[in-house]
């Protein structure tokens, strides 16, 4: 209790307040802008991390974070057109509310409910970080190698509808994780000095999510302007508050241990919480014509989930969404070990973030529901403008990273890759994880086994590590049986080649 | 869900094959290939490594390779990529691969200039560049916006973050 209201002054110096202000209007603005989503914004934000101090710029990030959430919300209500998987569910109903002429309390219903989401994830996290903390300290390197293997596994299997391309990217990522001489020796450097300490994450992450993005975008830019449905001042009438408030309960329920899971993710439990919302509602006839609920649970399911993705996050240093490996790399650019230690060795910044996730909070409350017909107008940014700016910062983001030409040829070739992931429908999170974690696990490997002076059975020496192994091997026994169930499958080569069948059958 | 494709696969006829995917599936096999050839070159580690520093580069350029051919084997059994979608993106038309080269060439020019020219102007020529590419018709706008941020974003580095971003033959103007 007292290292909270330690980080709550921390977080209410005035600093880190402005950082906080700062976070949440640029998360917000991100998240209304079409084309970028808060781990774009994140890794277009990272070379601020070289001249921040490590609290103001996690607290930003962190602000960004929770803004991308709010704003998201706004953009499918209002258009229809959901930015990030996370906010396909209240596109469903919040247009169907927005085009009856009800896009305000669609809009307050949203805002709320993340708001009632988000305060109770956070004081969840408040009261479980420092428990998990102390329980995963004791585990040793064969643990923790197995719970990144699980989080390769649960990131690559648990998304997307193709397995196949999940490991794709996963491999990939890997790949690029071996580039360098950690080891002693040059791995994957072509002879080419400038790669011997490895690939910088910023670039890779820039150029994947912004400049792969941009590309893709211009490749199929929408000539024809959208719809955007106007709207006024956000609120409630006492009927919207009583259908709204069970749903906001049910969803953070839903979300928050969702995204703590290191298959987290915010897709599962705001459609789990849709259909909840359906089932129990008194108004069933109302969903698919704009029904409140649908909305309500959804949105709070969505911002539970991103409370929860900072359990994993801040206790393991498992990241289990894109905007959460990039925090964690912002992390690790300072020097500071994510992991069971982070809570031990830097109290007052782990504090001062999650108190100033309240603050967060009840800053997009504010921000978000009196200005939204002024986020609203974001919409209507001129799309060449949009994503040349983007470019650029991309490319400035890049730069400052050693002020070399050569990592623009990176920047450029990853972002041709990023293309290319587009293009042919492979996910862009296992590859960041890879590209994060594979240094990491290989540096758990060679922990455990220079301990246990090379014997092998030291990996499945401690309890831990055995439970993961066997959720690791039921997952995979899921996906195969997923793919051998299949019944137009003539002759089955494999549970990844059946799932590919099920993307053509569609 | 809707595919690059542009005409949709009809009931009972020939299942439609996406042939470029065929060149990911090359690229994994290649990436993979040196990957393995990369990690035979390799010297024994210390004796204080336990995980010989080819140990990892061997698994991932293996499974590399062998996820190319799945992929290759997928693609002839008539598997297609469901293209990522978002609010400004309409894939219903197929894609415009000249936005994308002129795109493409404003990026290769600015890493050809950046050290000659400096940050402060390449950055100008930068964003003017995206945006005639992607079809902006107001120049006169877009080249006072392109200043005003490869200048003010130098600016920021410089003053605000104390990131000295070299100025090029801008050096002692700035």
């Amino acid at each position: 209790m007292d290292l909270l209201l330690e980080g709550f002054q921390q977080a209410l110096t005035p600093t880190n307040l402005l950082f906080a202000c700062l976070g949440v209007i640029l998360g917000t603005a991100v998240g209304v802008l079409p084309g970028i989503g808060p781990a774009m914004a994140l890794a277009l934000l990272l070379p601020v991390t070289y001249s921040v101090g490590p609290d103001s710029a996690i607290i930003m990030f962190a602000g960004v974070y929770y803004g991308g959430m709010y704003g998201g919300s706004t953009t499918s209500i209002l258009l229809n057109t959901p930015g990030e998987s996370s906010s396909v569910v209240t596109a469903i109903e919040g247009n169907k509310m927005a085009k009856k002429g009800r896009a305000a309390q669609a809009l307050a219903t949203a805002a709320i409910g993340s708001f009632v989401a988000g305060t109770i994830g956070t004081v969840l996290l408040w009261i479980l970080t420092p428990r998990v903390s102390d329980l995963v300290v004791k585990l040793g390197a064969p643990s923790y190698f197995a719970l990144m293997l699980l989080a390769f596994i649960a990131v690559t299997t648990a998304l997307g509808s193709s397995k196949l391309r999940g490991f794709i990217a996963l491999f990939l990522g890997l790949a690029i994780g071996l580039v360098g001489t950690q080891t002693g020796q040059a791995r994957l450097t072509f002879g080419e000095a400038k790669l011997a300490d490895g690939i910088d994450i910023v670039v890779v992450a820039v150029a994947i999510f912004a400049v792969g993005e941009a590309l893709w975008v211009a490749a199929h830019l929408r000539r024809k302007p959208l719809e955007i449905i106007p709207v006024g001042q956000p609120w409630m009438g006492r009927e919207d508050w009583k259908r709204s408030w069970k749903p906001w309960l049910r969803g953070t329920a839903f979300g928050f241990p969702f995204g703590a899971l290191p298959a987290g993710g915010a897709e599962v439990p705001t459609f789990l919480s849709y259909l909840t919302e359906k089932k129990l509602s008194k108004h069933p006839e109302e969903f698919g014509k704009g029904a409140i609920e649908g909305v309500a649970g959804p949105e709070a399911a969505n911002n539970a989930s991103a409370a929860g993705t900072l359990l994993p996050l801040l206790t393991l240093g498992l990241p289990t969404t894109a905007t959460a490996a990039i925090m964690l790399s912002a992390l690790t650019s300072y020097g500071i070990q994510p992991g069971p230690l982070l809570l031990d060795n830097e109290p007052g910044l782990v504090w001062a973030l999650l108190a100033s996730l309240i603050i967060a909070n009840a800053l997009l409350l504010v921000i978000n529901l009196p200005l939204a017909p002024l986020w609203a107008k974001l919409l209507r940014i001129p799309r060449p403008q949009l994503y040349a700016g983007i470019l650029f910062f991309a490319c400035l983001g890049a730069y400052s990273v050693n002020f070399q030409a050569f990592d623009l040829v990176l920047l450029l070739s990853f972002g041709v890759l990023g293309f290319a992931m587009r293009r042919f429908g492979v996910p862009v999170l296992p590859l960041i994880v890879g590209v994060i974690l594979g240094p990491k696990m290989e540096a758990q490997l060679t922990e455990a086994l220079a301990i246990s002076s090379g014997d092998v059975s030291t990996l499945w020496s401690e309890p831990v590590a055995v439970v993961v192994y066997v959720v690791i091997a039921i997952l995979l026994a899921a996906v195969a049986v997923n793919g051998l169930r299949r019944p137009a499958a003539p002759e089955p080569i494999g549970p990844e080649v059946e799932d590919e069948k099920e993307l053509v059958e569609r | 869900m809707s595919t690059t494709t542009s005409t949709p696969p009809e009931a009972g006829a020939r299942p439609l094959i996406d042939r470029a995917q065929y060149g990911l599936a090359a690229f994994l096999v290649l990436t993979g290939g040196y990957v393995l050839y990369d990690a035979s070159g390799l010297e024994e580690g210390f004796a204080d490594q336990p995980v010989q520093p080819y140990a990892v580069s061997y698994v991932v350029g293996a499974i590399l390779v062998l996820l190319g051919v799945l992929l290759g084997i997928a693609t002839a059994r008539g598997d297609l990529p469901e293209s990522d979608e978002g609010e400004d993106i309409d894939l219903t038309q197929g894609t415009d691969v000249r936005t994308v080269a002129l795109l493409a060439a404003v990026l290769v020019a600015n890493i050809a200039l950046i050290n000659v020219l400096g940050w402060a102007i390449t950055g100008a020529l930068l964003f003017v560049g995206a945006t005639q590419a992607l079809g902006s018709r107001t120049l006169v706008r877009d080249v006072c916006v392109g200043v005003a941020l490869s200048v003010g974003s130098w600016y920021a580095f410089y003053v605000g973050l104390g990131v000295p971003i070299p100025a090029g033959i801008l050096d002692g103007v700035l």
